[in-house]
């Protein structure tokens, strides 16, 4: 089959135009798929890191709004099974303006714990030690710090918005990892300047398991712990906290997903298209082969062979438009830190997507001239 | 001269298949801006459809949204000195509210989302009867643990029927209505006596804010400077509509995703549009020899060629109007990226974006047939007609 690949390469060849316009227009769309397919990855497949699935997320069980008492975090920690915990409260607030390049994810915790539970955000040990150190001392991630231009040493000012008050904070420690687009700093150092009543509270607990097949009995232990307390908590997994987070942006899936749908179609609609077009000006070619010999299921996967080639480089085109794309946007600040960099899943897919399209778009006419009788091939009128 | 109309029309009817095909992928193209565009229409009504225009809403400086805003009690009595302050029936229109939100599930979904839960007095219910009338079932009383539901709140949240039991905080509440907030973004709230969710939700003698009626314009302009000079007040008071128009923002995402995918998908369908006229202009080289040598001019082979590539689009166009029309009023969700809850709003399909849908479908037509129409008029009469 493969010495036919030439005479199909020549034969896509042949009408350059509209060789060049449908894989043009295939790559174009496959493009489109394949920036919502890294959307959608970078959202809901995002790559777990080992820690992870020892990871859990105790909130409030009405809402992540509500806050939880401090004791909790003590308590969380003495459960045997837990090896490390650390509280972390959303700040929010407002650093220079409200622009989204400022507006990065910031978070009130404990400074040893933190790096106990994510240790895969990795510092230099003498940052790590100042940072824990230092009251008022802040940490951020290597994307923050890129973006903005932080230094170590340097003063920034968050101005409160759910917390009253301004935080004078000095950046101690620059950390790297999987998902580092956060800045974190000591949870007694916001809770000081909090007025007497609203001391005492925590936004959530983060806790590592000893072993992925402790997270479950944790999970059911913490919740039946505080079942009887005023604040009752509800512990998932940080997979499954992070999906229940991402249900709340609303419809986005389902948004993603019938573009998607669509763009497909359309490609496979213009590309069925002109396969029609080429076959049928063919007929009479294809009975000559015929003649010589060829069997229909030869000339089948030569019609074939050449609509997948034509698929297969508008996917190619495509993906690297997709990745210089990705490339591009992938430094811009996103929601949430996702990570917007191409994967190889949505390589291979939007490869796939694309020889597919070839193959049927050019079944249908492929396999009416291939039956045809020789006679009626050769009479044909283009 | 201009060559006649129907001999376009004839032509896209002759060559079916391809006509169908290749308006079918413009079509989707354009169903797919109508779709993004249609949702963008329904959020952009909502939030201008909520507010009074003499209501101001007062939140905590540098607060731009209910959830995070925190205004202590002190500040409540100052605002209630002010002048110029409608009142009616012997009570001041001013209405301290509490905004928090619930975790609720959705119908035939796993998992849960955030819902606006708002807490005030009844004289806020009053402030609002213009916009949000009751549906069903009574308004929440004084001082119980009792709520009344927006209606595309009733009719999204599984734990919302009517005698249903909600939890808030500590305590259970009852829903015992609906109220119809017709356009409003108040449809996607649960709403419930100020003091007693307060109380409940952990959060009793702080407000998220203030709504106030002001007695005219002029007095609502004199409100918002002498609350801004007033240093006993960290408040910082807004016109209610400007609130809500603010949070448009939230669709800035859809927007952009929707600009971008209309884009692409516009540059593939014209690929595809030239495809297709290319093809035409090639099994019609005789034709256009006869044309010729009949007398039609270049440019109105230019023209007539051109005119078929956007009839062809149009078609596409036209089927994608027709798709997207049946989903009209269908109710959608999104995350408010201000308030960091859900909005429910409708799907709206409007005369001006099914205008602006076609007119994308003629501009794809337009540029996909503007080379293969200069390859037609290119044509010499004589070697056309030599043409197989």
């Amino acid at each position: 089959m493969w010495r036919f690949i030439p005479f199909a390469f020549k034969n896509s060849m042949r009408n350059r135009r509209r060789t060049l316009l449908t894989i043009l227009s295939i790559s174009v769309s496959l493009f489109l798929l394949a920036m919502l397919m890294t959307v959608y990855i970078a959202f809901y497949h995002r790559e777990a890191a080992p820690e992870q699935a020892l990871r859990l997320a105790t909130r409030h069980r009405v809402s992540l709004t509500f806050p939880l008492p401090e004791y909790y975090l003590a308590r969380i920690s003495q459960l045997p099974g837990v090896k490390h915990a650390y509280s972390a409260s959303w700040y929010g607030g407002v650093y220079i303006d409200r622009k989204p390049l400022h507006n990065f994810p910031r978070f009130a915790v404990d400074p040893d714990g933190v790096f106990l539970v994510r240790p895969e955000l990795q510092a230099p040990p003498d940052q790590l030690a100042a940072f824990q150190r230092e009251r008022t001392a802040a940490a951020v991630g290597r994307t923050i710090a890129d973006q903005l231009g932080f230094r170590l040493g340097q003063k920034i000012t968050l101005q409160g918005d759910i917390y009253p008050g301004n935080l004078e904070l000095t950046i101690r420690a620059i950390f790297e990892g999987e998902n580092d687009g956060v800045m974190f700093f000591h949870r007694v150092y916001l809770q000081e300047g909090q007025p007497r009543g609203r001391q005492g509270w925590i936004g959530m607990v983060w806790s590592l398991a000893e072993s992925p097949e402790a997270v479950p009995r944790l999970a059911a232990a913490i919740d039946e712990m505080f079942r009887n307390s005023p604040q009752q908590t509800k512990t998932e997994s940080e997979r499954g906290f992070y999906l229940s987070f991402l249900g709340m942006l609303g419809d986005v899936k389902l948004i993603l997903v019938s573009i998607s749908t669509a763009v497909t179609f359309a490609i496979l609609l213009v590309a069925a298209n002109t396969m029609a077009m080429s076959v049928r000006e063919r007929i009479r070619e294809v009975g000559v082969l015929k003649t010589l010999g060829f069997t229909t299921g030869t000339v089948l996967t030569m019609i074939v062979a050449e609509a997948a080639i034509i698929g297969l480089i508008g996917g190619l085109l495509g993906s690297l438009m997709a990745m210089g794309m990705s490339a591009a946007i992938g430094k811009m600040p996103l929601m949430f830190g996702a990570d917007l960099r191409m994967r190889p899943a949505a390589l291979l897919i939007t490869l796939g997507v694309g020889c597919l399209i070839g193959v049927a778009s050019s079944l249908a006419p492929a396999l009416g001239a291939s039956r045809m009788r020789i006679t009626d091939a050769l009479r044909h009128a283009g | 001269m201009a060559i006649p109309l129907s001999y376009n029309l004839r032509n896209l009817i002759e060559r079916k298949t391809t006509t169908v095909m290749t308006a079918l992928g413009i079509g989707l193209s354009v169903a797919v801006m109508l779709g993004i565009l249609g949702m963008l229409a329904g959020l952009n009504s909502m939030f201008q459809a909520t507010g009074h225009p003499l209501h101001l809403l007062l939140l905590r400086k540098g607060s731009n949204a209910e959830v995070t805003s925190i205004i202590t009690p002190e500040n409540l009595q100052v605002v209630r000195g002010k002048e110029g302050i409608l009142a009616a029936q012997g009570e001041p229109m001013i209405s301290h509210e509490l905004v928090t939100v619930v975790n609720l599930a959705i119908k035939g979904r796993t998992g849960t989302t955030n819902v606006n839960v708002r807490g005030m007095p009844q004289v806020g219910v009053r402030m609002r009867s213009e916009s949000v009338k009751l549906s069903s079932g009574r308004w929440f009383a004084a001082g119980q643990r009792e709520l009344t539901v927006g209606r595309a709140a009733a009719q999204t949240y599984a734990q919302l029927g009517s005698g249903a039991q909600v939890q808030i905080g500590r305590a259970h509440y009852t829903v015992v209505g609906v109220f119809d907030g017709g356009q409003t973004a108040f449809n996607s709230e649960i709403w419930g006596d100020g003091n007693q969710l307060g109380a409940d939700a952990g959060r009793a003698g702080s407000l998220s804010s203030i709504l106030i009626r002001a007695a005219d314009a002029a007095a609502a302009a004199g409100l918002i400077r002498s609350i801004a000079a007033d240093q006993r007040l960290i408040v910082e008071a807004m016109p209610e509509i400007e609130y809500y128009l603010r949070q448009m923002q939230s669709g800035l995402l859809l927007q952009y995703l929707g600009i971008f995918v209309a884009i692409v998908m516009a540059v593939g369908s014209s690929f595809a549009a030239m495809n297709t006229m290319y093809a035409a202009v090639a099994r019609r080289g005789r034709e256009i020899g006869v044309l010729r040598v009949l007398g039609f001019s270049r440019p109105s082979i230019l023209a007539s060629f051109m005119i078929e590539s956007t009839l062809l689009s149009l078609v596409g166009g036209a089927l994608a109007c027709l798709a997207t029309l049946p989903f009209n009023g269908f109710t959608n969700r999104l995350a408010n990226q201000v308030t960091f809850s859900q909005v429910l709003f409708e799907f709206q399909v409007t005369p001006a974006m099914l205008a602006v849908g076609m007119g994308f479908a003629a501009l794809m037509g337009l540029l996909g047939g503007l080379l293969p129409a200069r390859l037609a008029a290119g044509k010499d009469p004589l070697t056309a007609l030599r043409e197989l």
